[in-house]
Order: C-alpha cells, then sequence, then structure tokens
C-alpha cells in the first residue's frame, strides 16, 4: 500500500536519546493521507518527543524520518522551514509568545514561515477567522496571560491550523482542563480533521478523546458532532497506537485495542467514561 | 568488577569533558549570533526594543555609579597626590582611572546585572514553556529573532553607556576638586583633557566591545540551555551573572595586557 500512496510521515527505526537516555526506541510506522492517529501512552513514555522528532525538533540518533517523502533527518535547519509550514502543531503548554497578544501570535506563521507567502492584507481576515472558528472572536487584542487555559489552547490550536497545514498534530491538547473544556476541544479538532480532511497525529492519556475522534464526525450543517459508529468510514480512518517507555506496543484499530488483553493497554481503554 | 571501573572512568571522563562541551556550545552559538547579523531576515523592531531595555534602561544606574565612581576616585587619589603635593594632578588620574578601567569594567558589570540576567530568564523562560520550539516550528530562527538583536543592541548600547558614566565620572571628581580641593575648574579640566591619549581612548572603547559580546552571549546561552522548569530558569539567571561577570574581569586583565605592552606609559 506504501507504494501507490506515499505516506504524510513515516518513521523507519528512529531511536532518540538524550544523554544517554533513551527516549524512543526503534519506532516504525506510517500515517496516510487523511489518516487520524491516536497515540497514547503514560507520562515520559516518549509521546512528546515522537511529535518533536517528526517536526525536526529533535534529531533522532538512528532511523530516519520521511515527512511529505522528504527525509528529514539529516536535512539542515534551513531547509526544514519548508516542511515545518506544512504541519501544525499544538504544544502541551500551549507555547504561546507571551510577549504578543492572540491576534499577533496566531498572525505569526503567517508572517514569518518562510513557505508561506501570505500577503500583508490577507493576514487579519484571515487570523480573525481562524479565531472565529475555534470562538475566540472577541479576544484579539488580549494577552496570553490574561486568557483561561481553555481558550489559550483554544488560541494555540487556532495558531497551529492558520495555515491549514496538511498535517496536524496535537500534543496533549486536553490535559490539565475540565471534562467540558477538554470536550470542546476535543469538537473542535475534530471539526477541523473534517473541514480540512489533513492528516491528524493526537497524542494523548485519555482514551476518551481517541474514541470521540475515531467515532465522531463534525456535522457542519448542524454546527456539531454525530456519531459515525461502523458506518462507511472509509475517509477518516482511524488507527490507536500505544507507546510504553519509549516503545511502540500497539498500532490497529479501535476494535483491536478494546479487545486486547494487554494490561498496559487496557489500563487506557479502561478509563473510558 | 570490570563494570564498576568503567563506571568510574567514564564518571571521571564526563567531568572532564562537560566544561570542553559547555565552550564549544558557547562558541557555536556566538558563532551563528554573529554570522545572522549578515544575514535576512533582520528584526529591526526587536534590535530597537533590546537598545531601548539595555540602553535607556540602565541609564539611570550608570549615572549614578559613573558619578559616584568619579567622586571616589578624586577623593582617594587627591589623598594619595598630597603626599607628593600633587593634588593639582587629580584630575588626571581620574580621567586616566575612568577612561581606562572603571568606566567599561563598571558599567559592563552594571548592565551584566540588569541585562545578562534579564537575558537569561527570559530566554529560559521560553525555553522551558516550549516557546522556543515553537518558535522553530512556526519558521523563525530562535538565534536570529532572540539572540542577534541582543547582541546588536548591546554592542551599540554598552560602548555608548561607557562613554557616558567615563563623562559623568569626570564631572563627579569636578565637584569634588572644586569644592573640596579648591582646584580651579580650568586647571581640572586641562588636566583631564592633556591625561588622554590615544592609547586610552582606543582601550576605553574597546573594552566595552568585548563587555557587551561577552553580557549579550553569556546571558542568551544560559537562557538557551536552561533545564528543569522555573527552578533551572533561576540557576541560569545566577550562572549567566557570574560567567559574564568573571569573563569581564579576565578579559579586562587580557585587553589591559595588550595596550600596556603597545602604549609604553
Amino acid at each position: 500500500m506504501a507504494a501507490e500512496t506515499p505516506a504524510v510521515l513515516r518513521f523507519e527505526n528512529v531511536t532518540v536519546s538524550f544523554d544517554g537516555d533513551v527516549a524512543l526506541r526503534d519506532i516504525s510506522f506510517a500515517a496516510f493521507e487523511g489518516e487520524s492517529r491516536i497515540i497514547l501512552g503514560a507520562a515520559g513514555s516518549g509521546k512528546t518527543v515522537l511529535l518533536k522528532t517528526a517536526m525536526g525538533l529533535t534529531k533522532p540518533e538512528s532511523g530516519k524520518v520521511f515527512v511529505f517523502g522528504q527525509d528529514i533527518s539529516t536535512m539542515p535547519e534551513k531547509r526544514l522551514f519548508d516542511i515545518r509550514g506544512k504541519i501544525g502543531m499544538l504544544f502541551q503548554e500551549s507555547a504561546l509568545f507571551d510577549s504578543l497578544n492572540i491576534a499577533e501570535n496566531v498572525a505569526y506563521p503567517l508572517l514569518n514561515q518562510p513557505s508561506i507567502q501570505c500577503p500583508a492584507a490577507e493576514v487579519m481576515p484571515r487570523v480573525k477567522r481562524t479565531l472565529e472558528f475555534v470562538e475566540l472572536g472577541e479576544t484579539l487584542e488580549k494577552f496570553p496571560s490574561e486568557l483561561s487555559g481553555g481558550m489559550r489552547r483554544r488560541a494555540a490550536i487556532a495558531r497551529a491550523v492558520v495555515t491549514e497545514p496538511p498535517l496536524q498534530m496535537y500534543d496533549s491538547p486536553t490535559a490539565g482542563l475540565d471534562p467540558i473544556t477538554a470536550h470542546t476541544i476535543m469538537a473542535l479538532l475534530i471539526k477541523e480533521r473534517d473541514v480540512s480532511q489533513a492528516t491528524t497525529l493526537l497524542v494523548t492519556h485519555r482514551y476518551q478523546d481517541g474514541n470521540l475522534m475515531a467515532n465522531f464526525r463534525y456535522n457542519s450543517e448542524q454546527g456539531a458532532l454525530e456519531p459515525v459508529r461502523n458506518g462507511a468510514q472509509q475517509k477518516s480512518r482511524t488507527t490507536f497506537m500505544v507507546m510504553k517507555e519509549g516503545r511502540l506496543v500497539f498500532e490497529s484499530d479501535q476494535d483491536a485495542i478494546e479487545s486486547s488483553k494487554d494490561p498496559y493497554i487496557g489500563k487506557f481503554v479502561k478509563q473510558r467514561v | 568488577m570490570v563494570a564498576s571501573e568503567c563506571g568510574d572512568r567514564t564518571y571521571l571522563l564526563d567531568l572532564l569533558k562537560e566544561p570542553v562541551l559547555d565552550v564549544q556550545e558557547f562558541f557555536l552559538l556566538a558563532g551563528r549570533a554573529l554570522k545572522n547579523i549578515f544575514r535576512r531576515p533582520h528584526y529591526g523592531d526587536d534590535i530597537i526594543l533590546q537598545m531601548d531595555a539595555i540602553g535607556v534602561g540602565s541609564l539611570p544606574v550608570v549615572v549614578m555609579i559613573g558619578c559616584f565612581s568619579g567622586v571616589v576616585m578624586a577623593l582617594q587619589m587627591s589623598r594619595a597626590l598630597a603626599q607628593y603635593g600633587q593634588v593639582g594632578k587629580t584630575g588626571t588620574l581620574v580621567s586616566l582611572t575612568l577612561v581606562r578601567e572603571l568606566g567599561p569594567v563598571l558599567t559592563a558589570i552594571m548592565v551584566a546585572g540588569r541585562n545578562s540576567t534579564g537575558m537569561a530568564s527570559e530566554l529560559g523562560s521560553m525555553k522551558v514553556t516550549e516557546q522556543i520550539d515553537a518558535m522553530r516550528a512556526l519558521g523563525t530562527d530562535p538565534i536570529q529573532k532572540l539572540v542577534t538583536p541582543r547582541v546588536i543592541a548591546t554592542c551599540v548600547m554598552l560602548p555608548l553607556l561607557t562613554i557616558i558614566a567615563d563623562f559623568v565620572g569626570m564631572v563627579g571628581g569636578f565637584m569634588i576638586a572644586k569644592f573640596v580641593l579648591s582646584i580651579e575648574s580650568r586647571q581640572y579640566w586641562t588636566s583631564v583633557w592633556r591625561a588622554l591619549e590615544w592609547n586610552d581612548v582606543t582601550q576605553g572603547l574597546l573594552k566595552p566591545l568585548v563587555f557587551a559580546l561577552v553580557v549579550s552571549l553569556m546571558g542568551c546561552y544560559h537562557g538557551l540551555r536552561t533545564t528543569g522548569g522555573t527552578q533551572g530558569v533561576g540557576k541560569s539567571t545566577t550562572q549567566a551573572m557570574v560567567a559574564a561577570t568573571v569573563l569581564i574581569f579576565v578579559l579586562d586583565v587580557l585587553i589591559t595586557k595588550v595596550f600596556v605592552s603597545q602604549g609604553g606609559s
């Protein structure tokens, strides 16, 4: 299958370590266009490092990382910028720039990403449109420190998707949020996925996030999520991956993860509400 | 048996390797920051912003320090000179000590205290909250955007601040000369002016330029390699200040040595 459609993101035996501590151990997988991947794992299992490696922020010690068919594992930083223009990333702690207000934060990739040529007149309309998409149309002038945790997360999502990247990666988008806000964020990510048809990588430690991603879709007429259980779900395939101590211990679809006998994997599935 | 022996040995080796690695990383950062001065994109706004923070922000403290060091030098020197009956030469000594040593060194230390630490804590906070990674992810080289403007701003502002400190110090010395030592103002200012040679002026301006590189790069270097949350930020801030101050004194000795062996006087 790999021969027909080149993978959007492919890891080949990737090992990453920091000062002798191995963070990723021999990871191989491939994500294809329009696919959603849910990456589950305990704290410190290497989920964040996986995303950072996919973006070229950390270099693999061995192995290769292909993004849109290009090997980024040995690429110099200057050339990586072109690839990063096609990836939207939500960082764990949102990582909004404190010194810039929300509008400037969201405009940042449009103005600074070398591979994105956005006419100056179009920047503000696009920023406004994206902030309205995440329901933050009123906070253009505010600074990140003036917003609540959930709002900051939404602003960071806006910044990640404002360039309409074909590959979107979210690092623990619901961590540290109350269940209602967490649900709102997930609804937003599903909406973004279904509107943009982008390949999505979602890192989380909550199984219900993955469950939502796999079984719900955004209904643009009603403006709400609706279940698609067992339906014709060809378009948005969802794959679950489970990581443990830097290793990829599971990779398959939802039925397989729910019937898995492995106690480690079971721990994630059972906490499902 | 072999394992423990090896463990000890690698531990010792690591202990030796670490400082070497630090130095290497520092020079890599310095090289990239300086290379970026001639490369696009240029972040003019950031340079202006930093100049304001470093130059204008440090002005009050630099003026105070300059003034009081001039006053103290005049008082001390006049006492020493009185033994030889040469109180009239107070201006010469104030001028030489200020321009050659006190002006550059004290100003640099003040700016290190204000701005090295500021840079280290600012960049350190950005590092631990992933803002540096976000910057790279969003298409900006953090060295180009954060380090280079700070280096340029410090290199422009520190020599200017030093000139101001020198001048204010001379004025401080003048007040003592006039009101305490009763030296005529014309005599004081002539001796101040006559004392300075090209050698003094060049070293008085070269030193702040070198110190500016140390102050800005040490702040940025320690900021960018911060790890371990808010505690780490505190640690890098302290390290930046200590490293910058020590290096200022070490480099001061080296530069002075070069100029002494060249100048003769």
